[in-house]
């Protein structure tokens, strides 16, 4: 019987938790769309997401293009397909490793403060203050961020596959002696539109995850700096299982041939 | 100094409020009524329900079940729209002054002017730096962020904010816990005074007595989530209920026992 009872207790928790988040997203996605807006707000937290994570997820798309033009020289010298190489990292990098990669970086770096920060507003009563300065905390903390993520994270992947296009373009043209133009060329040939635009639904989707992980671990911490810790820990954690579980999903949605 | 005209509801009333956290019951049901222009203390020792109840008052936590009413009007079923309407009456200090770090002193001090009143920012910074004023901090305060204050600073610059846009009551969450004995009692004049000043309806929570008897016109003490006791602030070292008695001479022992857990 005690078996039974761990599980069902677990089961409670679980559905207690998923409620909470849905009510959550459903409570600060219908203050996303009602005014007052707090431009300043969504304006300083687009410079945090999408000017402040541009090295990071730059550089992160660099390596990504350069190790993938490396390993699939190695790969595909094997049977002869090296031609394939500027085809296959721009398609990698535009569907699936410029926003998987650049969302799981910026849950690491956005997803974390966020919750660091308003979880710090939180055990610090700075949220019920707002509260009583008549201002709606969702409003003014949590719908921005989501706003921002949303707006910025495909901007971000955009950026990240170009650079990223540019890493395989470098390692090809200047370490395995392509021709830089039938490199170029071999990169457009076989892009479509659907590659690239699939990848910015994903960043977009990503964004929203992260900004939602962070704002709603952060708004539920408790007990000083150790619930702080923990609600980052869980915004980061909760943020990148979250990514990858929806680029599965969007994939499914997008490529999926049956 | 402040008998409530009977043609006037009596400011906040509350009747047989609960709350209970869990199986935890922190508010047993209060009773409490706080007139038009009064200044309330309620004392009691840490984890008895005293921010709690204020919490409920203000909506921040709602009460499981009972009745809160201000300027008679029922507040536990308000929706969210008249709550930020409701909440226009109040101004609250909290305990760890609860400034915005993000945010200039002087911008912390107008928030509510700017976000809750849509006023023009050059405005709003006037009337705070004027407000600043009040509570004896100079405009070049403004423009520093609230970390480089010390403790009693950000209390007064936290006092200056609940007074921004003059609201009818204002609430003071242990406005002196953490503060040396001196600037203790400035923030306990500033009290005083801003109340006076803005003809507020004042509540209070403290357990430092020296404050509670600078502040209060009439004193309530609250025990294990009951009002045990109320009467006017001169009467309280002659209260004749042991619990006040323990409480106002801090004597270890006595009915009151300590509490192991907090709430």
């Amino acid at each position: 019987m005690g078996f039974l009872a761990a599980t069902g207790r677990a089961f409670l928790i679980f559905l207690e938790a998923t409620g909470k988040l849905a009510m959550f997203t459903g409570a600060a996605l219908s203050h996303c769309v009602r005014p007052p807006f707090y431009p300043r707000q969504i304006l300083r937290q687009m410079i945090d997401i999408g000017y402040y994570s541009l090295p990071v997820v730059g550089l992160t798309a660099l390596f990504t293009g350069m190790v993938l033009a490396l390993q699939s020289y190695s790969g595909f010298s094997r049977f002869q397909a090296e031609g394939a190489i500027a085809t296959v990292v721009a398609l990698s990098v535009t569907r699936e490793l410029g926003p998987v990669l650049g969302g799981l970086m910026v849950a690491g770096r956005i997803g974390a403060a966020m919750a660091a920060e308003i979880g710090t507003m939180r055990v610090t009563e700075q949220i019920d203050a707002l509260s009583t300065l008549s201002t709606n905390p969702f409003k003014y903390l949590v719908a921005p961020r989501l706003i921002a993520g949303l707006a910025m994270l495909p901007l971000l992947v955009l950026v990240a596959d170009i650079i990223g296009v540019f890493g395989g373009f470098l390692v090809g043209v200047y370490r395995l002696d392509f021709n830089p133009a039938s490199y170029i060329g071999r990169t457009w040939e076989f892009l479509e539109p659907i590659d690239v635009i699939s990848g910015l639904v994903k960043a977009a989707v990503f964004g929203f995850m992260v900004s939602l992980m962070g704002c709603y671990h952060g708004y539920h911490s408790r007990g000083g700096a150790q619930g702080v810790g923990a609600a980052t820990t869980n915004a980061v954690v909760s943020a990148s299982i979250l990514i990858l579980v929806w680029n599965y999903l969007i994939t499914g949605i997008f490529f999926s041939t049956k | 100094m402040s008998q409530v005209p009977p043609a006037h509801p009596p400011k906040i009333s509350l009747k047989n409020v609960h709350k209970a956290f869990g199986p935890k019951v922190v508010l047993n049901g209060i009773d409490l009524e706080v007139g038009r222009g009064e200044s309330l203390v309620v004392i009691g020792g840490s984890g008895t329900g005293k921010s709690v109840m204020l919490k409920c008052i203000l909506g921040l936590l709602s009460p499981d079940s009972g009745s809160i009413r201000v300027d008679g009007e029922e507040t536990t079923k308000l929706r969210p729209r008249e709550r930020e309407k409701l909440l226009h009456k109040f101004g609250m200090l909290f305990q760890g002054a609860a400034l915005f770090d993000s945010l200039k002193v002087w911008e912390n001090v107008a928030f509510g002017l700017i976000q809750g009143e849509h006023m023009p920012r050059a405005k709003a910074k006037d009337i705070a730096i004027a407000k600043m004023g009040a509570v004896g901090l100079g405009p070049e305060v403004g423009e520093l962020f609230p970390s480089e204050l010390s403790g009693g600073m950000q209390k007064r610059v936290g006092l200056a904010r609940a007074i921004a846009d003059e609201p009818e009551i204002i609430f003071f969450d242990e406005p002196t816990t953490g503060l040396d004995p001196i600037m203790a009692d400035v923030i306990n004049e500033l009290i005083v005074k801003c109340v006076k000043d803005l003809g507020a309806t004042a509540v209070t929570i403290t357990h430092d007595m020296a404050s509670a008897r600078k502040i209060a016109d009439r004193v309530a003490m609250i025990y294990q989530g009951r009002i045990i006791w109320t009467g006017h602030a001169n009467d309280i070292d002659n209260s004749g209920n042991p619990y006040v008695d323990q409480f106002v001479h801090g004597r270890g022992e006595g009915p009151i026992k300590m509490q192991v857990r907090a709430l």
